[in-house]
């Protein structure tokens, strides 16, 4: 039989000038995943969401846009985008103030600066879950005992039920300390890295030039330097507050019913009760997936464009 | 302008203050971890009295095997489903996505550029919002309620392969080049000289891996329905949800949830602290 022979072969194979092969060798089982596991879905969720396919995942009957129309049509899930907006409104901004202070402070220490990082960062460690059910169960349980009805009642106010009602919405306290727990020592280390890269000499040229040290140096080196980490910092929060999912699900829910209040419904939320609740409907499902998707491509391209995403770090 | 210089004194008060906001602020950080402690060695009674009690009166340590005894759900079982998963998915994460970093970085090809951008691309959708579609094409294949459904659609992570490429594009070329020149292979200069060498990405990526996989809620709660495949997150918040749920059980859950987590945080924080900031560098 004519061919290489194996000793050839392994030559080939070996060899390091066929370059071509050895890319696909350690890129391949990568990229392969990729598309199986990432653009494979999308694609067929795009096909899905032109069909009718209730309780199943496999198209039905062609309808169109119609799943699209009904989608943007219904009033639940414009209210779940304006449940994202609301929440994205006050995590972001509030986050990153946090994480920013925490990152000055910390970085200006000279004992004790490990200790502090590590404090901060070490919920990264907990799950949205783990955390839900401190926040719901000890701190927000609006029980008498509970710990925040507990400093409301030291400071001469009544206990206040914090997730189960609506008006007023003091389940936004809840849900944003909660992410804030979480996510602050996660960003404070990022920003924490951004401060160390700031050239010394910077500080030193300024105070030669008269600038008082605080708010001048803040707001003219420490600012513009940090400019590019800020940039990632905050495309970073949005898209995490637009994938929100786990605290909403485990303080808001209830589970066993298969139940969720008509209010603070994020749009993953919302996904997840129409296609995999008691509805199963993948057709709409899908078709809400791919706006969301089109969505947090958008905001996050924009957002981007707008901070100067990509952009290296430089005199503001 | 005369110049502003901080007195002694000034710069005295200063520090103060800040260790003094740093301190308060660590206190508020570490409530959440004395009340699972607290709360875990109550009885339920003591936890529903409306006065706060600091610490609990009567140690409750029987709180672990009640857990373990709950006829809701088996816990025992969430964990050893938890670390099939979360093992399995760091080592296949790691070892496909490094292997894809270093192609990437360091095998020359016409397209490896425009393969990267693809990569990249990815990365800009986030894996929750396509939770839906991941599902429907799980259930095609038949993966929902098994191990390779919770962990091969989620092994691919392109962050992973990103923060690979970037560090091996720094790796020092002169010892790969010592290595070709001992005749060995690609393949070989890889496992046996680059890989040694590398072993602080590889414990970075493979705890943010292991830590985001133990943690995972929203994957799992979709595809791991059946309640012998749930993972410990998915058992946890079954327990938080249940009709009458036992706090104080709740609380035990807790601990042995995130002890794992702490225990590959205080072992490895540095590297984890490394990774995380690497990810700033190309921001």
């Amino acid at each position: 039989m004519a061919g290489p022979s194996p000793r050839t072969l392994w030559r080939r194979l070996a060899g390091p000038q066929n370059n071509n092969l050895w890319f696909w060798i350690f890129v391949g089982p990568f990229l392969a995943g990729i598309v199986v596991f990432v653009l494979t879905p999308i694609l067929w969720s795009v096909v899905l969401s032109l069909y009718e396919a209730r309780n199943t995942v496999t198209p039905t009957r062609f309808v169109g846009l119609d799943n699209y129309a009904d989608v943007l049509g219904d009033s639940v899930f414009r209210s779940s985008l304006f449940t994202f907006i609301a929440f994205a409104a006050f995590i972001v901004p509030v986050t990153f103030v946090a994480s920013l202070g925490l990152a000055l402070a910390v970085n200006q220490v000279r004992f004790a600066k490990a200790f502090f990082r590590s404090v901060f960062f070490v919920p990264v460690a907990c799950s949205y879950v783990v955390a839900s059910l401190i926040w719901k169960m000890s701190i927000f349980n609006g029980l008498p005992g509970g710990l925040a009805n507990t400093v409301l009642g030291a400071v001469g106010f009544d206990n206040r039920a914090w997730l189960s009602r609506p008006h007023p919405p003091l389940y936004w306290v809840v849900i944003v300390s909660e992410r804030m727990w979480l996510q602050v020592g996660f960003y404070m280390l990022l920003l924490l890295a951004g401060l160390q890269r700031i050239p010394v000499n910077l500080y030193e040229a300024a105070s030669v030039d008269g600038a008082t040290r605080g708010w001048q140096t803040f707001r003219y080196i420490t600012l513009p330097q940090l400019r590019a980490t800020s940039a990632a910092v905050l495309v970073l929060l949005l898209i995490n507050a637009f994938q929100a999912f786990d605290e909403f699900y485990n303080l808001l829910s209830n589970a066993g019913a298969g139940t969720y209040p008509p209010y603070a419904r994020p749009p993953l939320v919302y996904l997840y009760y129409v296609a995999l609740g008691r509805q199963q409907d993948f057709g709409h499902g899908s078709a809400g997936a791919v706006v969301l998707t089109l969505m947090i491509a958008v905001f996050t391209l924009a957002q981007g464009r707008l901070l100067g995403f990509g952009k290296r770090d430089s005199y503001g | 302008m005369a110049e502003v210089r901080p007195t002694g004194a000034r710069a005295f008060a200063g520090a103060t203050a800040l260790y003094g906001v740093l301190a308060v602020a660590a206190a508020l950080f570490l409530i959440p971890f004395y009340l699972i402690v607290r709360n875990g060695l109550s009885t339920d009674i003591s936890l529903s009295r409306p006065d706060w009690q600091l610490f609990p009166t009567d140690l409750q340590l029987g709180n672990v095997s009640a857990l373990l005894d709950n006829p809701t759900v088996d816990f025992a079982r969430s964990l050893r489903n938890s670390a099939i998963v979360s093992i399995v998915q760091t080592t296949g994460t790691v070892f496909i996505a490094s292997m894809a970093g270093y192609g990437l970085a360091r095998i020359p090809y016409r397209f490896a550029n425009a393969v990267f951008v693809f990569i990249l691309a990815t990365l800009m959708i986030p894996a929750a919002v396509t939770f839906v579609p991941s599902f429907v094409i799980v259930s095609e294949i038949g993966w929902v309620d098994t191990y390779q459904g919770l962990i091969v659609p989620v092994m691919f992570q392109a962050f992973a392969a990103f923060l690979f490429r970037q560090y091996f594009i720094g790796f020092p070329l002169e010892l790969e080049e010592a290595s070709r020149i001992d005749g060995l292979s690609t393949w070989g200069t890889y496992w046996r000289i680059v890989v040694p060498n590398s072993k602080g990405i590889f414990a970075a990526v493979a705890s943010i891996t292991f830590i985001g996989s133990w943690n995972a809620f929203l994957w799992p709660l979709v595809v791991g329905k059946d309640e012998d495949k749930w993972t410990v997150q998915v058992a946890l918040s079954t327990l938080l949800n249940a009709q009458s749920p036992r706090v104080s059980q709740l609380f035990v859950a807790s601990a042995i949830a995130i002890a794992p987590l702490l225990i590959v945080f205080v072992l490895l924080q540095r590297y984890i602290v490394e990774g995380v900031e690497r990810t700033g560098i190309n921001g």
